[in-house]
């Protein structure tokens, strides 16, 4: 059963990906005009001596499915083609950068599972005012979107009360803690707020569940009884959750390093998309997309794996 | 008459019970519809309202703090912010409609006829749906805009697609449970087509799901949007919009001038939490409570 079941999903990642890869190398076709213009960046005057080599550079006249196979095989061995933008390889482009897109992803999640499970763990278990409070504020919170939180961070904590620079990376460790707090806070914070909700109910739903009951009757110490019979339960919806966040997080982190100017890979994707630089948009959509598929499908494989009633009800 | 009037005719229910939900829910819906309702009418009157062109650019007046000439100040550019924020509701407001119209239409016939044909088509539109779910939406409008160009045209046609699988993936399970129901067969029959069946019975007994669907998922949409105008790649300047203010006023905050990025942006969040309760009240009340 869980064998089939991951079988099934890695087939559907894997058609993903590749229609995903089709619909993005296409869009070099789709897009109005000579293809060699938009590699070039759109709004230059075309040079005809200039756009017949970059078709001779970039195979353009070959049939489709060679210069998709082309483009797909480079890909998958790691060169991306040039940006001609910025007069550069796509595959160093990114590798000089998704250290930066990294780093806050990963600082994001720890912001978002960390302070969500245990302040929904809290809220759940406590109850009455601090679980009011927590859900009123964790539902204002949901609402605030990126781009808000964002600019409310900045002028907060940062033109207000100086805690933290409101431009730039930093580098080593401790620079980019510095300087990515207030980036990843604002990655975090609605997603922070959603998983706390989950996490609140879910803990909620056991609480009063049978077999917690009969746990407290034979005389299990309440601890125990949070820990082995109520979170370990509970584990199962707070996980999905948080691993919809963290593929959220890729998607999202786009708006956060434009507006905190951090040089990764999602202010690159939008750079050149504005630039319409079209080799860049490609390599970092296809990424973008497969890796948060493949997150999304590691979630739902792990979900399945811990609990197998999940893939009995999901078949049916 | 259709099946869902006849239903709804037949749906006496626990009248106690819904009175007293009527209540509970009666002033939280108030406060958002009276919200959402005055946005709409400022957004359609906007011209009429608003003290000034929101487009004027007044260099001698940059900057300027709140007053009885400008309520709101003035932006970077010397322009009345309270008038850009007026005139910034018509396209901040009517481009997610678009979006969440486009994607309800096209999402329910997509949905009702995969459910009715079944087969091969049902299943090619489902695996279709389920891709598109798994794509981000802002990735895909990113995309088509290194494409097309940016603009707000990109935003709504992309985002419509990346709303399909909201309203069409839902609105699916349920055609499917509802082609099960007796009346269906008792339809056929009749010797009614299948296309009548579907228009005018199937179709109308899923529109409160559809409408509660496109209610929801509207606030998301207006959210999406106003990032994408944020990252420079939706609404261009100078057209008033309030993600492009929020962007716009970001220079100013690091000179200690943040009014204009913090009114747009409170504008938005209110805006989009009143919208968001007033869809779940909706979903409330033509879904019943279990939602």
């Amino acid at each position: 059963m869980i064998w089939r079941f991951i079988a099934r999903r890695t087939a559907m990642l894997v058609v993903t990906g590749l229609v995903a890869s089709i619909a993005v190398y296409s869009a070099l076709f789709v897009a109005p005009g000579d293809p060699a213009t938009l590699l070039i960046g759109g709004g230059k005057p075309p040079n005809p001596h200039l756009l017949a080599e970059i078709h001779r550079q970039y195979h353009l006249d070959d049939p489709f499915l060679q210069g998709y196979w082309r483009w797909l095989s480079g890909m998958l061995h790691g060169d991306a083609g040039q940006s001609l933008s910025y007069r550069d390889s796509v595959t160093h482009l990114v590798t000089g950068r998704i250290g930066n897109t990294l780093f806050l992803i990963a600082y994001a999640a720890v912001l978002i599972i960390v302070p969500g499970v245990v302040l929904g763990t809290v809220a759940a278990l406590r109850g009455g005012l601090g679980e009011t409070v927590v859900t009123a504020v964790t539902t204002a919170f949901m609402a605030v979107p990126t781009f808000v939180m964002s600019v409310l961070l900045i002028w907060w904590l940062s033109v207000q009360w100086r805690w933290f620079p409101a431009y730039g990376a930093g580098s080593g460790f401790a620079g980019r803690v510095e300087h990515l707090t207030l980036p990843a806070l604002a990655l975090a914070a609605a997603w922070t707020a959603y998983v706390a909700q989950v996490t609140r109910s879910a803990v909620r739903t056991e609480l009063v569940s049978e077999h917690v009951q009969t746990a407290r009757a034979r005389g299990i110490p309440e601890r125990v009884v949070v820990r082995k019979h109520i979170l370990r339960n509970a584990s199962g919806p707070i996980f999905s959750v948080a691993g919809v966040a963290v593929a959220g997080l890729i998607a999202g982190c786009a708006v956060v390093e434009q507006a905190f100017g951090i040089n990764g890979i999602g202010a690159l994707l939008i750079q050149s998309a504005a630039k319409q630089d079209l080799a860049v948009v490609q390599a970092l959509a296809l990424i973008t997309v497969v890796v948060f598929v493949a997150i999304n499908t590691l979630v739902d494989v792990v979900t399945v794996a811990l609990d197998h009633r999940v893939s009995l009800e999901g078949t049916s | 008459m259709s099946t869902y009037q006849i239903a709804a005719l037949g749906r006496g229910s626990t009248r106690l019970g819904r009175l007293r939900g009527l209540i509970r829910g009666r002033c939280v819906l108030i406060v958002a519809g009276s919200v959402v309702a005055v946005t709409v009418l400022t957004a359609v009157f906007a011209p009429l309202i608003a003290p000034y062109d929101p487009n004027a650019v007044d260099p001698t007046a940059v900057y300027q703090p709140s007053s009885s000439a400008h309520w709101l100040g003035t932006d970077d550019a010397g322009r009345d912010i309270l008038s850009r924020l007026l005139y910034g509701a018509r396209s901040s407001l009517l481009a997610p409609a678009l979006v969440t119209l486009t994607a309800g239409l096209v999402g329910t016939a997509l949905a009702v006829s995969a459910a009715w044909l079944g087969g091969w088509y049902d299943r090619l539109v489902s695996a279709l749906l389920d891709i598109v779910f798994g794509f981000p939406g802002l990735i895909l409008a990113v995309v088509v805009a290194a494409m097309f160009g940016a603009g707000l045209t990109v935003a709504v046609v992309t985002l419509s697609v990346a709303y399909l699988p909201f309203i069409g993936r839902v609105v699916r399970s349920a055609a499917l449970r509802e082609r099960q129901l007796p009346y269906v067969s008792a339809l056929r029959m009749l010797g009614v087509s299948g296309r009548r069946i579907c228009l005018r019975h199937l179709t109308p007994n899923l529109l409160p799901l559809v409408l509660v669907q496109i209610a929801t998922s509207y606030g998301y949409a207006l959210l999406d949007v106003a990032a994408f105008s944020f990252i420079g790649l939706g609404v261009q300047p100078p057209t008033a919009e309030w993600g492009l203010m929020v962007a716009n006023g970001s220079t100013g905050i690091l000179a200690g001038r943040p009014e204009q990025s913090l009114y747009a942006g409170v504008v938005i969040v209110v805006f989009v939490i009143a919208c968001n309760l007033l869809g779940g009240s909706l979903s409330q009340r033509l879904l019943g409570d279990n939602r």
